[in-house]
């Protein structure tokens, strides 16, 4: 064993060679392409670039090959690869409501302006297995025609609310405790996240946090714990423009689109004594199509401004500290994962102990025993 | 400062950036490790725009950058020189407050402010504080204070001049509000030496 | 026109900055070396970078390493004490591909040593900084797991629930309970986690001669120990601080007082007791030292 380990250099060069060939399995089968994956996996693809918090369908396309399809592992090497990027500044906001809107839809109105879009969605398939896909070639119908919506006639339901005053403006004025009154916003990549944590930095950590962990987290505000009362006011998948301020310009220049999902949860809220009783929000905003990360993130968004709107916490999705302290899968992996490392050194300090204590359990009972019978005779 | 200075190229850095660097922050850590004992610290051919020193102008190259606002004393704030160069290679904002600064830049130290106008940060995050780089004339001559704490195994004298008459006595009420505080770098031409907060500072003739 | 593929093909072939962390990132960790170092035994905030391996298994430790190594370092790297395990094989090559520096297994040659879970039993020498990687930065952690309450009891040194926490063992088992990232007090201040080391390790920490770092990257803290400082292992008058003892030797090279791995030979209850620190058992062998094993009968029975 002591020379088992002695091997550890070898071992791992070893490791390395056999994880790639099993990467790419059976010889005969052909390679998958980037291609391929960025075309037919288009969801794991924008899943990784939403965690790996980088857009580039490719790279998250290679990510996801090289990790065999684990999409943790993929949005590791998105991220590792992301730290190495030279920063040239930050965009400016996203205008989601001129977005090019692929879907479009709303659980709180029949119908509204623009209407509803359902798109390219799961949502009303019957989930029976498609044998006709495991045939090579298969059949493939035609695209529908679309017709493109104008953005202009499309305005997001929460401005259509706005405009009646029935629910909180897009921009909570500041609370006295916020730190950044120029309203800049904060970014976890630069600064180590600290408590409290305002909304900017909440919802940077939740848009880069785990679809899992988020699902379980907004599904138990849903049960009672922390409910939020939320209709979905309207889930928007589409592509906006990303415009970059040029300082030397003097005016902003559209880098390019990206695809994106929104949801904009509306929530009931009491009022307080300065506020009317009026609707509130919960946010969502992640990169490609996924919307059901898009969604969970606006559940656990509301619920974690329960401090900042008077309400009573303590539900673990209120928690501000458990909430973004765990939200992290290549956080959450790298230490779960860790603990197959050796520890036998510590393991060796609790042997030392476990014994001594043995020792001296069973030392006592046998006193106790013989004090027992000394006591009877 | 005339025009012309004001539109002159800024000096270039360090001439190996990555290497430079590396070299001046291990003898800033070291300085800082063993208070009061003075670390070489050769900026070889580069030159930093006057008065700006050679040493202390490596150590900002090598610490500064946009996230750390900069306090320049009365004499490098006067020279566009310095500003540019500061600007052009580390582009760290330059604040006319004190208590904002990450850093002070301090040439003219024996007329330096009170050092109670720096940031001492606060209880819960002793850390946002400033670091000030005084330049000196030496670390040598009859010791003023005697230092004793983490980073020396036995108290040792130190002195460096010129400084304010009042600034030890500054120096030690402040270190008397451990955690809190500031941290000092003495550089000469050739040198630097440090003075955590951590060091606890005993006045000779007492 | 190259693809964003072929940039990160390109990055791939070679071209990383040296010790890989780019510029920025080295000075803003080195700034938060020097706050460390400055306040002994608080944990300075940074902001941790991702790293190409995964959180929890020493990218602190290299985040650390990084930011202080110069082209003319020489560096060990140990796990459990060992140069060999995979972990620090693996540490040893990044750093071996991305800086290019000499790596050494021997403590005395070295001038900076990462380490998970162990100090080497040689005693450092001024010259040499150790940098540890750590999982779980705040000793406070178990007793009070939110970060704005522990906070707070640093700013103002109020560590009676570790009092507590402590006397609770010694009420119910007779012991303190902890037997490895026993908390330490850092020059009369800061109560500070010396990382996973067996308590064995302790006393070492107090006064040594080489400036000691802390990194842990999952939870974003630096924190430090500088050279000849004061650092108690928390303790009761009636209850003082102990360390492990072995009532053996190391079986290859003889060594006492040092700790010790238990090796099972078999599953007939048949083990063996050798040196953690790998490089100390075998400097002590080429000095002509020997076990009751009479040489290393592991390493014969790899070979065979």
């Amino acid at each position: 064993m002591y020379v088992a380990v002695k091997g550890g250099e070898k071992a791992i060069r070893n490791a390395h060679r056999l994880l790639a060939h099993e990467r790419r399995g059976d010889r005969t089968v052909p390679d998958l392409t980037l291609r391929q994956i960025v075309e037919q996996m288009a969801l794991s693809v924008a899943r990784v670039m939403a965690e790996g918090s980088l857009y580039d369908m490719e790279l998250a396309a290679l990510a996801i090959k090289q990790a065999r399809g684990d999409l943790i592992e993929a949005i590791f090497l998105m991220r590792a690869y992301r730290t190495t990027l030279p920063r040239f500044g930050y965009s400016e906001p996203l205008e989601t409501a001129k977005m090019l809107v692929r879907r479009r839809i709303s659980a709180t109105y029949k119908d509204l302006p623009g209407g509803q879009l359902l798109g390219p969605t799961f949502d009303y398939t019957h989930r029976l297995l498609d044998f006709k896909l495991a045939a090579e070639g298969g059949e493939v119908p035609e695209m529908p025609e679309l017709a493109q919506p104008d953005p202009q006639e499309m305005p997001r339901v929460t401005d259509l609310l706005g405009h009646e005053g029935l629910i909180e403006p897009d921009v909570p004025e500041h609370t006295p405790e916020s730190a950044d009154e120029d309203g800049e916003v904060g970014d976890l990549t630069r600064e180590p996240l600290s408590f409290p944590a305002e909304r900017d930095i909440r919802l940077q950590n939740l848009a880069r946090g785990d679809e899992g962990f988020l699902l379980a987290l907004g599904y138990s505000t849903q049960r009672g714990f922390g409910r939020t009362h939320p209709f979905a006011g309207e889930i928007r998948i589409g592509e906006v423009e990303v415009e970059f301020f040029a300082e030397e310009l003097g005016f902003a220049v559209p880098l390019g689109r990206v695809s994106v999902t929104e949801c904009q949860m509306i929530n009931q809220f009491q009022g307080s004594a300065k506020a009317p009783p009026q609707f509130s929000r919960g946010y969502g905003l992640v990169f490609g199509q996924g919307e059901r990360k898009a969604m969970s993130m606006a559940l656990v968004d509301r619920a974690l401004r329960s401090r900042e709107l008077g309400e009573e916490q303590g539900a673990p999705a209120q928690d501000e500290e458990f909430v973004l302290s765990h939200s992290d899968n290549v956080q959450a992996t790298g230490f779960v994962e860790h603990l197959k490392l050796p520890h036998y050194v510590d393991f060796q300090a609790e042997l030392v102990l476990v014994r001594q204590m043995r020792r001296e359990w069973e030392e006592r009972n046998r006193q106790d025993k013989a004090d027992a019978q000394e006591a009877a005779e | 400062m005339s025009a012309l200075l004001d539109t002159a190229a800024p000096l270039p850095g360090l001439p190996d950036p990555v290497h430079d660097s590396q070299a001046a922050f291990r003898a800033v850590m070291n300085a800082l490790a063993r208070p009061g004992k003075p670390q070489k610290l050769d900026t070889g051919d580069f030159q930093a725009p006057a008065p700006l020193s050679n040493t202390a102008g490596a150590i900002a190259l090598s610490l500064f950058d946009y996230d750390t606002p900069v306090w320049l004393d009365a004499e490098l704030a006067g020279s566009s020189q310095v500003w540019q160069f500061l600007r052009f290679h580390t582009g760290c904002p330059i604040t006319d407050d004190p208590g904002e600064a990450s850093f002070a830049l301090v040439s003219d130290a024996e007329h330096m402010p009170p050092l109670s106008s720096f940031n001492q940060g606060t209880l819960e995050y002793p850390d946002r504080s400033t670091t000030i780089i005084a330049m000196v004339d030496k670390l040598t001559g009859a010791k003023a204070v005697t230092l004793s704490g983490p980073g020396l195994k036995k108290p040792a004298g130190f002195n460096a001049s010129p400084l304010p008459p009042s600034f030890w006595n500054e120096l030690a009420a402040i270190h008397a509000q451990f955690p809190r505080g500031v941290d000092m770098l003495f550089v000469t031409q050739k040198q630097v030496a440090g003075l955590p907060r951590s060091t606890r500072i005993e006045m000779k003739g007492r | 026109m190259t693809g964003p593929a072929e940039s990160a093909r390109e990055a791939a072939e070679g071209e990383y900055n040296f010790a890989y962390l780019d510029e920025q990132t080295k000075r803003m960790i080195r700034r938060a070396i020097l706050k460390a170092i400055a306040v002994p035994g608080y944990q300075v905030p940074f902001a941790s970078r991702e790293m190409p391996m995964p959180y929890g298994w020493g990218t602190g430790g290299v985040q650390v390493t990084a930011s202080i190594l110069g082209r003319d370092d020489r560096l060990k790297v140990i796990d459990q004490g060992s140069d060999d395990t995979t972990n620090a094989v693996s540490i040893r090559a990044f750093f071996e591909k991305t800086a290019q520096v000499e790596t050494t297994t021997q403590t005395g040659e070295a001038t900076i040593i990462q380490t998970r879970h162990r100090i080497p039993e040689k005693a450092l020498s001024q010259d040499q900084v150790i940098v540890y990687q750590v999982p779980i930065p705040e000793p406070l952690r178990y007793l009070e797991p939110r970060e704005t309450e522990t906070r707070k009891m640093h700013a103002l040194a109020e560590y009676g629930l570790m009092h507590v926490k402590l006397y609770e063992d010694i009420a119910r088992h007779g012991h303190i309970a902890t037997t490895y990232a026993y908390p330490v007090k850092v020059d009369g201040r800061y109560v500070m986690d010396p990382s996973p080391t067996p308590k064995f390790d302790n006393p070492k920490m107090h006064g040594m001669k080489a400036l000691q770092l802390f990194g842990a990257g999952r939870e974003k803290r630096i924190y430090a120990i500088p050279p000849h400082t004061t650092v108690e292992s928390l303790d009761f008058e009636d209850h003082p601080f102990k360390v492990q003892t072995f009532d053996r030797p190391c079986a290859i090279c003889g060594a006492e007082e040092v700790y010790l791995d238990e090796v099972i030979l078999d599953d007939r209850g048949g083990r063996m007791f050798v040196c953690s620190d790998t490089d100390h058992c075998e400097e002590r062998r080429a000095a002509g030292h020997v076990g009751e094993a009479g040489g290393n009968p592991l390493e014969r029975e790899g070979a065979a």
